[in-house]
């Protein structure tokens, strides 16, 4: 082999090695690693100070005590919930956005549903904690209407939990929604009700069907989103929240129990994987695809 | 509908009456912290008591803290800065680097690698928060007992809040890059060679330039979601509180309009931040790579 040839190929080498290792770094040394060390101490038990035994205990005591797989199912179905609602309040809005309005008035209401979302959640559930505690807004305005006698509390009720993750998942909801719509020919729409198609027709056979890997990404993302939550069900839900990364941080930090709260931390990480892996099932798609298309 | 066709009058209405809904929905949040900002009274509830600048400006002699009183609050937003501007360095060279190897190199078990940088966004940010705690301080605990060093850097803390940030951040910035990566005419990289440039040279003049708005607007996204991060942050914090885990505090322990008036301070920065770095390029994008 000629020298320059074989000092290119060598260079080449060299490049990719370089470039390879900021990426194997970044990901062994904070996501593959420590992620075998959550699992090893999920599997382990503390028989006495500074002696660990391999064992099932952690993954027994989430079956045996019924608070904690009350709070895991719980958590599940509510982020099904919230899922499915937003889904619903999104879709409108993403039709509108796609379809209804036209040039500069698309991209202003589009701009529109991006801002809340430059601020940090932590500041959009102090808004809501302003509107919905008992001295807040909305309570007085509903006594000033005459509606209530006197001011209620609207904070700390699981609709409450259920109106923060819908506010908080609207953006990664919306936004596969609209890309997904922008790619529908509306001739197609025009075609079909030009045959005589009504409105939940068209909607059911043409918009659905093409809308699908949007809608599978947006509910993928914001089940993601919503499960993994803290800052919304804690602060809204106040000691009723009952959220399963509670669990969590509860085991971990204040308890100081990490066997345990590494068994919780992978029990919320396999129902986050099956539901993701079940959708992408359900509607035939691939993961690179749903996530690079968020 | 489409507005090729026609639309009933109800429908008109249902959609006036659902978009109305969904903006007040969307913005009545943020402008009722924005409202009681100002309110002249001690915490942030109607009635309206008329409009002060106590919660900006006030101290100590008026009985009021405002934010710039603040010391614990402007240091906790000190706190977030710096994190924020190592995760956003961290993020946005080791997503260019990844853009570059997905992009352009060649070698085996690309297809694997690149899925799992994905890895990061499914997994809950509590979780990693916990398994970079866990696996950092066995690695202390390790260094100790083997070394006798003590590495405090990986005690809970900064260093390894910007760690825990970084490692999903980096998959954003990776997407951001590589997106626009793709679309780069190669030719031009070729024409530049064929002309005798040096590699560094093309690099320098044809593709950082080219790159230049990807590589702003990760930058900025990198350090808003750092500076917003909560679930990840508060599994590794130490003594020091950023912004979003100290605001998280005190709205547990009551409320005062001064976080009013930290958000509103939030609100108008990050505002600007996100006008002036994302303005340029298809602004429907680059939101899209932020989710």
């Amino acid at each position: 082999m000629p020298s320059a040839a074989l000092q290119r190929k060598w260079q080449g080498r060299l490049s990719l090695t370089l470039l390879l290792a900021p990426a194997l770094l970044w990901l062994c040394a904070l996501i593959i690693l420590p992620h075998i060390d959550l699992a090893i101490l999920s599997f382990r038990e503390r028989v006495g100070p500074r002696h660990y035994v391999a064992s099932l205990a952690q993954y027994r005591t989430f079956f045996a005590e019924p608070l904690y797989w009350h709070v895991f199912v719980r958590t599940a179905v509510m982020s099904v919930v919230a899922t499915f609602l937003t889904l619903l309040l999104a879709f409108p809005i993403a039709w509108i956005i796609a379809k209804l309005a036209q040039g500069r008035a698309s991209s202003l209401l589009f701009i529109l549903c991006l801002i809340p979302f430059w601020v940090s959640e932590t500041v959009r559930t102090l808004g809501w904690m302003i509107l919905l505690r008992e001295s807040g807004v909305l309570p007085s305005l509903l006594v000033k209407l005459g509606i209530t006698a006197v001011p209620v509390e609207l904070l700390y009720h699981d609709a409450t939990i259920m109106v923060g993750l819908i506010y908080t998942s609207l953006l990664f909801m919306v936004i596969p929604l609209i890309s997904s719509l922008e790619s529908l020919d509306n001739a197609l729409i025009e075609a079909a009700y030009d045959l005589g198609a009504d409105g939940f027709a068209i909607l059911r056979a043409i918009v659905i069907p093409h809308a699908a890997p949007g809608i599978t990404a947006g509910c993928i993302v914001v089940f993601m989103l919503t499960l993994g939550n803290y800052l919304t069900p804690t602060l809204l839900g106040g000691k009723n929240s009952q959220w399963f990364t509670e669990q969590i941080y509860t085991q971990f930090i204040t308890r100081f129990n990490w066997e345990q709260g590494a068994a919780l931390g992978f029990l919320l990480l396999a129902l986050s994987t099956v539901m993701v892996m079940v959708g992408l099932r359900l509607t035939g798609q691939r993961f690179g695809d749903v996530m690079r298309r968020t | 509908m489409i507005p090729s066709l026609p639309r009933p009058a109800w429908l008109r209405a249902t959609t006036a009456v659902y978009l109305a809904g969904f903006l007040a929905f969307l913005f009545l949040p943020l402008i009722v912290v924005a409202v009681f900002a100002f309110n002249n009274a001690p915490y942030p509830a109607p009635p309206w008591r008329g409009f002060t600048w106590d919660w900006f400006l006030g101290n100590a002699t008026i009985g009021r803290i405002g934010l710039f009183g603040d010391s614990e609050l402007l240091g906790s937003i000190w706190t977030s800065c710096v994190v924020g501007a190592w995760v956003t360095l961290l993020s946005v060279l080791v997503g260019t680097c990844n853009a570059f190897l997905i992009e352009r190199g060649r070698f085996f078990g690309k297809q694997a690698l690149s899925m799992l940088m994905l890895a990061p966004l499914v997994i809950p940010g509590v979780i990693l928060g916990i398994s970079i705690l866990a696996f950092a301080s066995r690695v202390a605990e390790f260094a100790d007992d083997v070394f006798g060093l003590e590495l405090d850097f990986l005690r809970p803390g900064l260093p390894l809040v910007v760690l825990g940030q970084f490692s999903y951040l980096a998959t954003i910035a990776t997407l951001t890059v590589s997106a626009r990566l793709r679309r780069f005419d190669r030719t031009l990289e070729e024409a530049a060679l064929n002309l005798g440039a040096s590699k560094a040279a093309v690099f320098r003049t044809i593709l950082l330039p080219y790159l230049r708005p990807a590589l702003l607007g990760s930058s900025a996204i990198s350090f808003l979601m750092s500076f917003s991060d909560f679930n990840t942050t508060l599994m590794l914090v130490g003594a020091d509180s950023p912004l979003t885990v100290m605001m998280y505090g005190r709205m547990r322990e009551g409320a005062s309009p001064v976080l009013n008036a930290v958000s509103l301070f939030l609100m108008l920065a990050s505002a600007v931040l996100a006008l002036t770095f994302m303005r340029g390029g298809p602004a429907r994008g680059k939101a899209a790579n932020s989710a």
